[in-house]
């Protein structure tokens, strides 16, 4: 009897242990399998984007089918231009938003706005394209860079908001206090003392807002639609480095692929050095803090 | 208070304290009025949604959801084809990226190396950035051959009796699909669920090594108490899934048609938007593909919501120190 329940435990405890080396082997075979993809993907991208990428394609308009040459000039100015549109919507509500959660309002009202801006983060793009067709596009009856710059600001609020307001508490309540005893009025205190010293985390958030809007396609199909042309003011369509990706890639030709192989490998570098820039700088703050 | 005190000194300094109190309002006022642009937004899109989808709505009312039927020569509008293609590729995502992220979260938060683990944590956050329609581009020219010679042939020979893997095996489809969503949902389950990991007392793991477990066992303990964050992860990662559209719409085929095979190709609401916005024939064409737009946003709000309101629970349990 005794000598049996040894020999059980014992298997048991085999059978524990092969369990337990099992699921811990599988759970580092699961990462390893997760991070194929990305490898697989940015090497793919890279090779195959380097061997068409050339100084025309940052300098010449695309030509048509069975010419040589060409680039993507008008839709790499395209995205900057984009950008710069929505960041000029997206920076200032994100940041007054965030800063009127962090420092004035009151805990009902930021868990309204904190809902609101999971609710925004979630929205899928693609709706956000059919909204501003609806109350640019269609007033205009054209597309337009104007339609496409503000559906990606509206994109970028959300998570400006959050950083902002996140930052924002991460800033020791004894550094307004010491302001405000120095007799320093309560907004130059808010903007020189709290602004100044989250303004870092504020930055890695509008930089990965912006990393995130330069590969959006979805809300530009039908806002900013696409130009084979340079556009002349922002009521005209306008290229998108994305978008002009999206036409190629769907095209038959295999000199457009490789067009596109290009574009993609611009992108994938700007959202891995923009990336890259904010470890850097999140890590330096660590290490100023700690 | 000093205000009080300056009153009884001299009118000058009264006036002083007031003129640097105005900007204060006026500043605090300002941001206010920011805030309120984010609420005003979200409604403004709802209504907007609802208002541009009024003629789809009141010409086939309920029925555009059970209907299976889309012919815009016709004039005939109905959504049932894109709901079952978006509700499948995402549960096909969800079935392969819920386990792999499971072991990614707890390889992370509870295996790995400090050093590792960072770099580790760099990319997938790369992996959680990299532009949709870049997993597309790359799913149609290398990921949808590779289904095609290597996948879905093998798949055929050993399941081909199930009617899921039957059916003309093209490489676009489905379950091509269903994987690249979960390459890029994987992330943000991950992420969500490592940092659930994270708010689980350690005394909890030290409990169960004092009572003689195994590591695995230990982590299992952790992995029940943190199960509603979990769940939340996936829901969040779910809602993520049904709204993709860029990558979906390049590898799944886009035909109107609901078969049983997961290898045969189908179409999602967000690919159908994106495919015919810009050309739609007419006005209830536009309109039905914004009322299309109202159900994904619906759909999305639901889940968001849901998924929200368990991390919120699951972490802010053990956030009180």
């Amino acid at each position: 009897m005794e000598l049996n329940s040894i020999t059980y435990s014992k298997a048991r405890l085999r059978r524990r242990k092969f369990v337990n080396a099992l699921m811990l082997s599988l759970c580092v075979v699961s990462a390893l399998i997760t991070i194929i993809p990305l490898i697989y993907i940015f090497f793919y991208t890279t090779g195959a984007g380097l061997s068409s990428l050339n100084l025309d394609f940052f300098t010449e308009l695309p030509k048509p089918v069975g010419e040589e040459g060409g680039g993507m000039a008008n839709a790499i100015v395209g995205t900057l231009i984009l950008i710069g549109i929505g960041s000029v919507i997206g920076i200032p509500i994100g940041i007054m938003s965030g800063i009127y959660v962090a420092e004035y309002s009151k805990q009902l009202f930021a868990n309204i706005i904190k809902f609101l801006t999971d609710v925004l983060t979630g929205i899928p793009s693609i709706i956000i394209g059919i909204f501003v067709y609806g109350i640019i596009v269609l007033p205009m009856k054209k597309f337009s860079a104007l339609a496409g710059g503000v559906a990606l600001g509206i994109l970028m609020i959300p998570t400006i908001t959050r950083i902002t307001e996140e930052m924002f508490k991460l800033v020791p309540m004894s550094l307004r206090e010491a302001s405000l005893a120095l007799g320093v009025s309560r907004w130059r205190t808010t903007v020189s003392i709290v602004l100044r010293t989250a303004l870092s985390g504020i930055i890695t958030g509008i930089l990965l807002a912006i990393a995130r809007a330069a590969g959006e396609t979805a809300p530009l199909l039908f806002t900013a639609f696409g130009n084979s042309f340079w556009s002349s003011s922002l009521d005209e369509p306008i290229s998108s480095i994305p978008v002009q990706i999206f036409n190629y890639a769907i095209s038959p030709y295999e000199q457009w692929h490789n067009k596109a192989w290009a574009g993609a490998f611009i992108l994938i570098l700007l959202v891995f050095v923009i990336n890259l820039i904010v470890r850097i700088i999140t890590r330096q703050k660590y290490e100023n803090t700690v | 208070m000093i205000l009080k005190f300056n009153k009884s000194k001299s009118n000058q300094d009264v006036e002083l304290k007031v003129k640097s109190r105005l900007p204060d309002i006026i500043f605090k006022n300002v941001t206010l009025i920011f805030a309120f642009i984010i609420i005003f937004l979200v409604l403004w899109i709802i209504y907007e949604l609802y208002k541009d989808a009024e003629p789809s709505r009141d010409r086939f009312g309920w029925s555009f959801i059970f209907n299976e039927e889309w012919e815009p020569l016709k004039e005939k509008y109905g959504a049932l084809t894109f709901i079952y293609g978006t509700v499948v590729s995402s549960i096909i995502a969800l079935l392969i990226s819920l386990p792999v992220s499971l072991g990614v979260a707890i390889f992370l938060s509870e295996i790995a190396h400090r050093y590792i683990k960072t770099t580790f944590s760099f990319l997938i956050e790369i992996l959680a950035a990299i532009p949709s329609i870049i997993y597309g581009f790359w799913g149609i020219f290398v990921f949808a051959t590779f289904m095609r010679n290597t996948v879905q042939p093998f798949l055929q020979s050993t399941l081909g009796f199930l009617p899921f893997f039957k059916g003309t095996n093209y490489g676009y489809g489905m379950l091509t699909a269903g994987i690249i969503l979960a390459i890029m949902i994987t992330p943000i389950i991950t992420a969500i669920s490592r940092d659930v990991l994270k708010v689980i007392p350690q005394s909890q793991r030290e409990a169960a090594y004092a009572l003689g477990a195994t590591r695995w066992e230990a982590i299992k303990m952790a992995l029940l108490n943190a199960k509603s964050g979990i769940l939340g992860a996936v829901v969040l990662g779910l809602g993520r899934a049904i709204g993709e559209t860029m990558a979906v719409t390049m590898v799944i085929g886009n035909r109107a048609q609901i078969k049983a095979s997961i290898l045969e190709p189908a179409y999602t609401m967000a690919s159908v938007i994106a495919n015919e916005f810009a050309e739609a024939s007419g006005s209830l064409h536009i309109s039905a593909l914004i009322e299309v737009g109202l159900i994904l946003f619906i759909v999305t709000f639901i889940i968001n919501s849901f998924a929200r309101l368990l991390i919120f629970s699951a972490t802010r349990k053990y956030d009180v120190k």
